[in-house]
C-alpha cells in the first residue's frame, strides 16, 4: 500500500495517522507535514502507526526531527507501531526521542 | 536589506549536466560522500590515476543507474570530486573506476572495469546479513553508502576513565550473544550487546573492547571444514574492508541500513552504564591480500600508494595475510589519522588497540625506522588527546617492542611478558619469582625508564589469540584440528599446563586443582599493577575444547554459553568479587611506579617483598613463593579502611604457612580471598571478611593465592 497520512488538530493535540509505507520519498512528504505544526504550539503530537507497514530510516529520522523541532514541551507518542517499526526504533535509540505505546494516551 | 534574510549562496548551483543529473565541481574535503545543499558531496584520492568515474547504484540493483566520468576542472591537484544534485541518497549505492596504468613492477594496478569502493564510505551495503550466502558473480559486493549524521546523543560524551581504572573485557561482537542460551531479540549483534549490558555491570568491568566492527568479510577464505563439513569463516574480523564504516551484519538493524544508528545507541547505553568502548583496529593490512586477492577499493584505487610493495612491485607481508598497509606514507597517514578522529568524534570511542602495531612503525619498503610519524601525529593528536592508544606490539615480521615501542608518553602495550611470565608461574616453573616482582608492579623494568606509569601495561593472561582460562589449565598442547591445517596453525608456546590429563576428565582432584588455577589466575591479574584485561568467557570457564586458534568458528566453540552463567559458578563469583576488591583498594590502580621505600613516614615501604618468611623474600631459582604488602601510607584508601593489603601466592605443591609481617599493634589482618578454600569461602566480600584469629602466620594451600587486608581495629 503506498503511503499516505491524515491530520487532525484538536485543541493543543496534533494526531497524523499513517498508513502504508513510508520510503524515503514519503519521508519527506511526512517532514513537511511535520514542519507545518511548529507554529501550531500544540502540546502532544500523536502519530497512529496502526496501519503502518514499514518505515524506513528517513521516516524514523523525522521522528528525531519532529522531538527537536518541536522542543521538549511536546510529547511526541508513537501508537500502535508494528513489531518491526517498534524494533527498528528501539534498536537504533530513537526511542528516546518518542513515546512508544499501544493504544493512545488519555 | 532585511535583518536575517539568509543569501542562498551561488556556490551551490549546479553548472553542468551528464545523463540528465546536474553536477558541479564539488570540495575536495571531507574526503567522501557527504551531503550537501541539494545533492551529495563526492570526493577521492589518487596520485596515479589518469581519470576518474562515479558509478551509482540503487540500492540492491544489480547494474549501476548512471556512471558520471569527472571531467578534468573537477580535479584538485590528486583529488576528484564532484556534487550530484537530486539523488536519492537513501537509496544510493555509489563506487568508482579509475583509469590508469598497469605495470606491476611500478606497482601500478588500475583496471577501469572494477568498481571500487570508496575507502571513507561511513556505510557498506551489500553484505547486509551476516553469514547470508552473497552472490559471488557480484562484480560490485561492497558498496558506499551514506550516513546521516544526526544521532541524538542526549549529551553523551567520552568517559575518560583514568587509564589506571579500567577493567578491561575482550569480547567478540557476534560471539558475546550468539548461542541460544543468550536468550536475546537479536542474537550476535549490537542490540544482543545492548540487553546485556546488566550482565557488564554485574561483572564489574567498565570497559569492554570489541574485536574488529569495521566492516569485514564474513566469507573471505571461507571454506569448509573437511571432516564435518562445517562452514568456516572469516570469524574474528582481522581483514578490514571500510575503515570508517561498522559491519552491517552486526547490526540486528542493517537489513534496514541502520547499523550507524544501532552502534551509537550501543556506545550510548554502555556510557550511560559507566562502561567505556575500546576498538580492536587493523591498519596493518586490508582485506585485498595479494595479488591473487579481490579488488575492493586500494588495489584499484591508488595500489603504490597504499600499500608496501618490494622493488619488484610484490607485495610485502609483514601481517602474515598477504599484503602490508602502507602507514607511513603521508596519504595513508592521513587516511588513519581521518579514521581515528572519525570514531572518536562520530561514535565516541574511548579508545583503540591497535592489531599487530609494530607494523606501524615500517617504512614503505618494510624497514623499521627511527622517526615514526604515525605513530607521534596519534599520541599528540587533539582530537584523540583522551582516548586509549593501546599497541599489540609485535607484527608477523620479526618485530617485537613489548617495552620498548615508540610510546611518545602516551602508547600502551598488550605486555606479552606479562602474560609470559604468569602462566610459567602458575604451572610452577623455576625462576619465576623474580619477574614476577617486576609484572606484579606494572612492569617498571620495561617502562619506568622511559618515564611511563604503570598504566602503560596492559596485563593479560589470555586474550582471543590463544588458549581460553579454562584451556589454559586443561591442556598441554593445542588442537586445532577442527581448523581443517592439520594442526599447524596457532602457537605452540603455550606455557599452559593440564593439571595432570590432557582435556577432558571426570577426577574430582584435577578439576578442583584446574578450579583453583583458574582462581589463582583472575587473582593476580586483578592484583597486579597496570590496565587488567579479561577474555569473555573466562569468567565462567569458557573452554574452546583445547583449540588455540579459533579465527574460523561461527559455532559454539567461539559463542559464550550463557548457561555457565550462574551464582553456582565458583569461578564467576570469584572473578566477579575480584573485580570489586580492585575497584575497592585504589592501592592497586597506582599512577605511579612503587618506590619500594617508605615514602610517607607510616613505618612501612609502599611496596615490601616476602616469602614463607615475612621481610625475606625468596629470589632463588628454586622458588615457587611469593608475597607482597602494599601499605596505604597516603591515605588514598578510597571507600574501604584497608590501609594494607598482603598477597600470599604459593605455587609449590605443597601446603607452606607464610609468616605475616606486623601490623601496627591497632590493626588486624582479615581474609579477603583465599583459592584454595572450600566452594562459597574463595572471596568475600568488602568490609565482610573474616578476621584471622593468628595474626602471625597465614596457612597458604598448595597452588593457591591469600589475599588479606589489614585495617585497624573498630
Amino acid at each position: 500500500m503506498s503511503y499516505d497520512a491524515t491530520l487532525n488538530l484538536t485543541d493543543d493535540t496534533a494526531r497524523i495517522r499513517l498508513m502504508g509505507e513510508l520510503d524515503y520519498q514519503a519521508a519527506l512528504q511526512f517532514q513537511t507535514l511535520v514542519e507545518g505544526l511548529v507554529k501550531e504550539e500544540i502540546g502532544r503530537l500523536v502519530l497512529l502507526a496502526q496501519e503502518l507497514e514499514y518505515m524506513a530510516s528517513a521516516g524514523l529520522r523525522v521522528l528525531v526531527f519532529a522531538k527537536q523541532k518541536m522542543g521538549p514541551k511536546v510529547d511526541v507518542y508513537v501508537v500502535g507501531a508494528r513489531e518491526m517499526v517498534r524494533e527498528t526504533i528501539e534498536k537504533a535509540g530513537f526511542d528516546h526521542s518518542v513515546y512508544l505505546v499501544d493504544t493512545e494516551p488519555a | 536589506m532585511h535583518a536575517g534574510k539568509i543569501i542562498e549562496p551561488i556556490d551551490i548551483q549546479p553548472t553542468h549536466g551528464y545523463g540528465g543529473y546536474k553536477l558541479r565541481c564539488g570540495t575536495p574535503f571531507p574526503f567522501g560522500a557527504t551531503l550537501v545543499p541539494g545533492g551529495v558531496n563526492f570526493s577521492i584520492y589518487s596520485s596515479n590515476a589518469q581519470s576518474c568515474t562515479l558509478v551509482l547504484f540503487e540500492r540492491h540493483a544489480a547494474e549501476p543507474f548512471i556512471e558520471i566520468p569527472l571531467p578534468d576542472e573537477f580535479r584538485l591537484g590528486h583529488v576528484y570530486c564532484v556534487i550530484v544534485f537530486n539523488l536519492d541518497y537513501e537509496n544510493l549505492e555509489y563506487g568508482y573506476r579509475m583509469e590508469g596504468p598497469y605495470d606491476e613492477q611500478a606497482g601500478h594496478r588500475f583496471d577501469a572495469d572494477r568498481i571500487l569502493l570508496d575507502p571513507y564510505a561511513k556505510i557498506i551495503g551489500g553484505r547486509d546479513l551476516w553469514g547470508h550466502p552473497p552472490n559471488w558473480d557480484n562484480p560490485y559486493p561492497h558498496r558506499g553508502r551514506i550516513a546521516l549524521d544526526d544521532f541524538d546523543w542526549e549529551g553523551d560524551r567520552p568517559l575518560e576513565i583514568p587509564p589506571q581504572d579500567l577493567i578491561v573485557y575482550e569480547m567478540h561482537t557476534r560471539g558475546f550473544t550468539a548461542h541460544p542460551s543468550a536468550e536475546v531479540g537479536h542474537p550476535g549483534t549490537f542490540a544482543g550487546i545492548m540487553d546485556k549490558i546488566p550482565y557488564l555491570k554485574e561483572l564489574g568491568v567498565n570497559c569492554i573492547e570489541l574485536m574488529p566492527i569495521f566492516e569485514f568479510d564474513e566469507f573471505e577464505n571461507s571454506r569448509t571444514q573437511p571432516e564435518t563439513g562445517e562452514t568456516l569463516y572469516n570469524y574474528w574480523g582481522y581483514s578490514t574492508v571500510g575503515f570508517f564504516a561498522p559491519k552491517a551484519g552486526y547490526a540486528a538493524t542493517g537489513r534496514f541500513g541502520m547499523q550507524v544508528d544501532e552502534l551509537k545507541n550501543l556506545i550510548k547505553q554502555l556510557h550511560r552504564e559507566g562502561i567505556a568502548v575500546i576498538l580492536d583496529v587493523v591498519f596493518n593490512h586490508t582485506a585485498e591480500g595479494n595479488e591473487k586477492g579481490p579488488y575492493i577499493s586500494f588495489r584499484g584505487l591508488d595500489n603504490q600508494t597504499y600499500y608496501m610493495l618490494t622493488p619488484q612491485g610484490e607485495y610485502y607481508n609483514f601481517s602474515g595475510t598477504g599484503n602490508t598497509l602502507n602507514c607511513n606514507h603521508p596519504v595513508v597517514r592521513h587516511m588513519v589519522l581521518d579514521c581515528l578522529r572519525y570514531w572518536a568524534s562520530a561514535y565516541h570511542v574511548d579508545g583503540f588497540r591497535f592489531d599487530l602495531a609494530s607494523i606501524l612503525g615500517r617504512d614503505p619498503r618494510g624497514g623499521p625506522m627511527a622517526n615514526l610519524p604515525l605513530l607521534e601525529s596519534l599520541a599528540f593528536d587533539p582530537v584523540l588527546a583522551k582516548c586509549q592508544l593501546i599497541a599489540e606490539a609485535w607484527d608477523a615480521g620479526g618485530l617485537y617492542q613489548v617495552g620498548s615501542f615508540p610510546n611518545y608518553g602516551r602508547w600502551q602495550e598488550w605486555n606479552g611478558k606479562y602474560r609470559d611470565c604468569i602462566r610459567k608461574f602458575l604451572k610452577g616453573d623455576m625462576g619465576q619469582v623474580g619477574e614476577m616482582a617486576q609484572r606484579l608492579q606494572g612492569s617498571p623494568d620495561l617502562y619506568q625508564a622511559a618515564r611511563r606509569p604503570p598504566s602503560a601495561s596492559v596485563n593479560f593472561i589470555t586474550a582471543h589469540d590463544g588458549f581460553t582460562l579454562a584451556d589454559l589449565v586443561s591442556f598441554n598442547d593445542k588442537h586445532n584440528e577442527a581448523n581443517g591445517e592439520n594442526n599447524g596453525d596457532g602457537a605452540n608456546d603455550n606455557n599452559s599446563w593440564n593439571c595432570g590429563v590432557e582435556g577432558w576428565t571426570e577426577d574430582q582432584d584435577i578439576l578442583a586443582l584446574r578450579g583453583r588455577q583458574m582462581r589463582n589466575a583472575i587473582a593476580l591479574l586483578m592484583l597486579s599493577q597496570g590496565v587488567p584485561m579479561i577474555l569473555m568467557g573466562d569468567e565462567v570457564g569458557r573452554s574452546q575444547r583445547g583449540n588455540n586458534n579459533t579465527y574460523c568458528h561461527d559455532s559454539e566453540l567461539n559463542w559464550l554459553d550463557w548457561s555457565l552463567v550462574s551464582d553456582d559458578n565458583e569461578l564467576f563469583r570469584f572473578c566477579k568479587g575480584m573485580i570489586a576488591f580492585r575497584k575497592a583498594h585504589p592501592m592497586l590502580r597506582r599512577p605511579a611506579f612503587f618506590s619500594n621505600r617508605d615514602e610517607t613516614g607510616s613505618g612501612y615501604p609502599d611496596i615490601s617483598w616476602h616469602s614463607v618468611q615475612a621481610w625475606n623474600a625468596d629470589w632463588s631459582g628454586t622458588s615457587r613463593t611469593l608475597a607482597f604488602m602494599l601499605c596505604d601510607g597516603r591515605g588514598e584508601a578510597g571507600g574501604t579502611q584497608d590501609e594494607f593489603v598482603y598477597v600470599a601466592m604459593n605455587m609449590h605443591w605443597e601446603s607452606h604457612g607464610f609468616e605475616l609481617p606486623g601490623l601496627p599493634a591497632s590493626h588486624d589482618w582479615y581474609l579477603a580471598a583465599d583459592t584454595g578454600a572450600r566452594s562459597g569461602a574463595c572471596i568475600h566480600a568488602p568490609g565482610r571478611e573474616p578476621r584471622l584469629e593468628d595474626p602471625s602466620v597465614v596457612a597458604v594451600g598448595d597452588r593457591s593465592v591469600v589475599v588479606l587486608v589489614g585495617r585497624a581495629r573498630p
